[in-house]
């Protein structure tokens, strides 16, 4: 692995170690087209002196903006060869968004995919006085635009490639001059908390910690790696850009974003990174089509997943398995497994990773159970990704791992998860103030997060810090892992949970009309619709068997067996974000629905057997009627200390 | 798209009456299209719309009349021959190959271009060989243009009714037309198909030069895209010229506009 401690540096070390290797591919017009380091070299040196001569220079900003393709990569290591930061956008953020990242940054110049992103730039340009130039790598649609704001992606280049002859040494002495403690790129957060927060990240942030992420999973230059996710997220940068940087792996750019199944399956990655979200939507597509095969079909789907679900993951984590069960696996393997794993072009799949959110334990064990080595992954953009990863072997669904490389957690008195790393960012961009409150005295970044270390030395991730609280006995309650525990049911979409300073902790739950549907439909139970379905006996007596299952679960840790859910009541109607209720991004607005049903969240603590509630919702149309129930409060049992003893 | 420069005449229809036994779909219609145009024809069902379509690229012969294009007069065209030509069209009903894939549909646009012979191509060997990898990439250019790659293997049959349309438009487009037909090609699509698909006739007609006539009843995207407007009645041509002059036209208004509300005057002002 070479030492070169920049972005630049690395490429050309590449370029002369491995010239001809490939470095970027891409899919253009159905073939993959393949660039090798040298010619990578040759593109960024041609781009980064044409960026010289409009005016990029040390200290500024270039907006990158657009779907996964090497011109974009090339034109980050262009913008950090001449010791520019460039500032990747959410490609498909409209105008408004572009607009706050665009001042904030103060950014000159930008370089975007296509017309699209173009004629968003245009429409902010009045608002953002610094932006000069937009550069454009696809030209279609441009033609009757007005020249003097657009340069072609190609022209610069051209205008690059005459400086190079007149100054042959320029690009190197560039190079030369950046420092591993500058700053190599700028993230901003999605803002879920208040406006977004550019996330600087030095090369040495960025470089030590993916050497230590390659290190960790003895990754090659021989990677397979396919480029799908926004290259605003740190998470691309760091798997794509980054650890291709450093370990010289091949990144394949998919042909558009709806062929990513099909460019998968071409190119057979051997290092991946999914989203839950992602991970859920394959493993649906997979469902959809084996309930149209035949049933013969189905049924040895149905056998060999279950005998993977029982032995998958031990034989992956390599634990001691019965003969048999090893060979009935090898026989599942050969007859639905293997093949499965080639359709979702999984077959080469060495190290998956998944991260974001919360990922369910049965989702998470399907891929395992197929033979996937999926991990949970837990990190943040300030922290360059990596803080704790899943040890291959010690996969254990409910926490994230053990600390990366060279990183300390330490949890704080309050709870939260604390992080000290080479990693740890540079600062946020002119906001000293946050900088300065999102890290201790002595150097930690504080997460935000709420966590602990189980007996085996595991980060478990409960919750967001602010949002735990204290039941009046003391216990720990943690809302978001209560409600994660529930929504992993499929019957339940949504749940809300309370018990910060009360006496147990009780739940709002909303049922998923889909599949709480079927279900009643197999049971000859008839429904009109979901205010119907909600307060029927059966589906009550459903859901509170899931509640109880959850419960079971919470008594098998002693932090969190204090907070099983005592009381809960099915709500009348869905949550909506048209309501109010929930964000845009599907996240539950706990504070806002407390105050909404108050009367609801008093009754499940007042022991009264019942309550009615009259809630006016908007529906789709934008009129707004009035719904009218009466929600029984139901119990759930829980495990207690007695049961256990008698029990015994 | 408005006061843009025409080019010169491409087509040029005289005086063309058509009837099937006592109806007449056409009377004695004048019609032409420039090079690098977009002309939309516009009318109430029944006006003789599809059937003006069909006699141009020749699956009508008219009764009386004639046709002008690329040097020649004459008094009706051979499909076959108006295909040669360099005219292609879409159907209101989608006329598409079904059970093959949207590459291979795509494909069959550009059969009059193929110079080998059927036993040529099967053997796939050499010459043959050679000239099936040029024309399947002059074919994934169209693919790549109309944004339909993650469906290139799939039958068409199973693609959504939008999707559909696209690839009827990039079958016609492979066959690198010099006047292209289009009716109705956005019938039944919602508003952002319909935005799509207008910006893909936009991007056809000015980056690869091809002048479209176009059946179209949604006035927002004849006023939007169209440079000229011809308006038929009971087969008759009541009407022909920009989109802004023919909205008031109080002809047109009568026979098929309606009485222009103040929604739609807001429209038609946000329009032009």
């Amino acid at each position: 692995m070479p030492a070169a401690d920049t972005f630049p540096r690395l490429l050309i070390e590449h370029a002369h170690q491995r010239g001809d290797r490939p470095a970027i591919r891409e899919k253009d017009l159905g073939i993959w087209q393949t660039y090798s380091w040298k010619q990578s070299l040759d593109e960024v040196r041609s781009l980064a002196c044409g960026l010289h001569t409009l005016g990029l220079g040390r200290g500024d900003t270039l907006a990158i903006v657009g779907d996964n393709r090497p011109r974009l990569y090339w034109a980050m290591d262009a913008a950090q060869a001449l010791g520019a930061i460039p500032v990747p956008l959410y490609q498909d953020a409209v105008a408004e968004e572009m607009a706050f990242v665009l001042t904030n940054a103060d950014v000159r110049f930008a370089i975007v995919e296509d017309q699209e992103q173009v004629d968003k730039l245009l429409e902010v340009k009045s608002r953002c006085p610094r932006l000069e130039l937009i550069i454009y790598d696809d030209p279609r649609g441009l033609g009757h635009y007005d020249r003097a704001q657009l340069r072609a992606y190609e022209d610069v280049q051209a205008a690059g490639r005459d400086l190079e002859r007149t100054r042959p040494e320029f690009f190197e002495g560039e190079v030369a001059q950046a420092q591993p403690g500058d700053v190599a790129i700028m993230l901003y957060t999605s803002g879920t908390t208040g406006t977004p927060k550019g996330v600087m990240l030095t090369h040495d942030n960025l470089i030590v910690t993916g050497r230590g992420g390659i290190q960790r999973e003895r990754l090659t230059a021989d990677e397979e790696v396919l480029a799908y996710l926004p290259m605003a997220w740190v998470g691309d940068n760091l798997f794509s850009y980054c650890q291709g940087h450093v370990a010289g792996f091949c990144v394949s750019c998919p042909e558009s974003p709806d062929t990513v199944l099909t460019d998968m399956r071409e190119i057979g990655p051997t290092y991946f990174f999914a989203p839950p979200r992602v991970l859920e939507n394959l493993l649906t597509t997979v469902s959809i089509r084996m309930e149209d095969a035949s049933r013969f079909k189905r049924w040895l789907y149905a056998r060999c997943m279950e005998l993977a679900r029982r032995w998958g993951p031990s034989i992956l984590d390599g634990k001691p398995v019965p003969v048999g069960a090893r060979l009935g696996y090898a026989l599942a393997d050969g007859l639905i497994l293997g093949p499965l794993r080639n359709v979702l072009g999984f077959s080469r799949i060495r190290v998956a990773y998944t991260a974001g959110e919360a990922i369910g334990p049965d989702l998470f064990q399907f891929y395992r159970s197929l033979g996937v080595n999926l991990k949970q992954l837990y990190g943040s953009t300030e922290t360059s990704v990596f803080v704790c990863i899943q040890p291959n072997g010690q996969v254990k669904p409910e926490s994230v791992g053990t600390p990366a490389t060279d990183v300390e957690v330490r949890i704080s008195d309050q709870g939260e998860v604390q992080v000290r790393s080479p990693g740890v960012f540079h600062g946020y961009f002119k906001a000293d103030a946050a900088t300065h409150e999102s890290m201790t005295p002595d150097g930690f970044f504080r997460t935000g997060d709420a966590g602990f270390f189980d007996e085996d030395g595991h980060l478990r991730i409960i919750d967001r810090a602010k949002d735990v609280g204290r039941l009046q006995d003391g216990t720990l309650f943690a809302p978001k892992y209560l409600e994660n525990k529930l929504k992993f049911f499929p019957f339940i979409k949504e749940a809300v949970a309370f018990g910060d300073r009360r006496p147990f902790a009780a739940a709002f739950v909303c049922i998923d009309l889909a599949a709480v549907g079927n279900w009643a439909e197999r049971r000859n139970l008839p429904y009109t619709g979901y205010i119907d379905l909600a307060g029927q006996q059966p589906v009550h007596d459903l859901v509170r068997s899931c509640v109880e299952q959850a419960n079971a679960a919470l008594a098998a840790d002693p932090r969190l067996r204090g907070s099983q859910i005592h009381r809960f009541l099915v709500l009348h109607k869905e949550l909506d974000a048209d309501d109010g209720e929930l964000t845009r991004t599907r996240k539950v607005r706990r504070g806002f629905i407390a105050e909404k049903y108050a009367a609801l969240v008093e009754a499940l603590y007042s022991g009264q057997p019942a309550v009615r509630v009259e809630t006016q919702v908007r529906f789709e149309d934008g009129r707004t009627g009035l719904v009218r129930a009466e929600l029984p409060i139901l119990e759930a049992l829980t495990v207690d200390d007695e049961d256990e003893r008698r029990a015994a | 798209m408005q006061g843009r420069v025409p080019g010169a005449v491409l087509l040029q229809v005289r005086g063309v009456s058509l009837s099937f036994g006592g109806v007449h779909a056409l009377r004695d219609v004048d019609f032409h299209i420039h090079e690098r145009e977009i002309c939309a024809i516009i009318g109430p069902n029944g006006a003789g719309k599809s059937s003006l379509l069909n006699v141009i690229n020749g699956v009508y012969s008219p009764d009386k009349g004639t046709i002008s294009y690329g040097g020649e007069t004459r008094r009706s065209m051979r499909p076959h021959r108006a295909a040669q030509q360099g005219i292609a069209r879409t159907f209101q009903n989608i006329a598409l190959f079904k059970g093959m894939s949207v590459l291979d549909n795509v494909m069959a646009g550009r059969a009059l271009k193929m110079q080998r012979g059927v036993l040529w191509q099967a053997l796939y060997w050499g010459p043959a060989e050679r000239e099936e990898l040029e024309h399947r990439a002059r074919v994934e250019k169209i693919i790549d243009f109309l944004q339909i790659e993650h469906v290139r293997r799939t039958p068409v049959g199973r693609l959504p009714y939008g999707l559909q349309k696209r690839v009827e438009l990039a079958r016609a487009l492979a066959a690198e037309p010099k006047l292209l037909l289009l009716d109705e090609p956005m019938a039944g699509m919602n508003i952002e198909e319909k935005q799509d698909m207008c910006r893909f006739i936009l991007d056809a007609n000015d980056e690869l030069g091809v002048a479209v006539g176009l059946i179209e009843h949604d006035m927002a995207v004849v006023m939007d895209i169209a440079d000229r407007v011809v308006v038929l009645d009971y087969g008759r041509k009541i009407a022909d010229g920009a989109p802004a002059e023919v909205r008031v036209n109080p002809e047109v208004i009568a026979a098929y506009l309606g009485v222009p509300t103040e929604a739609d005057d807001r429209a038609l002002r946000e329009a032009s």
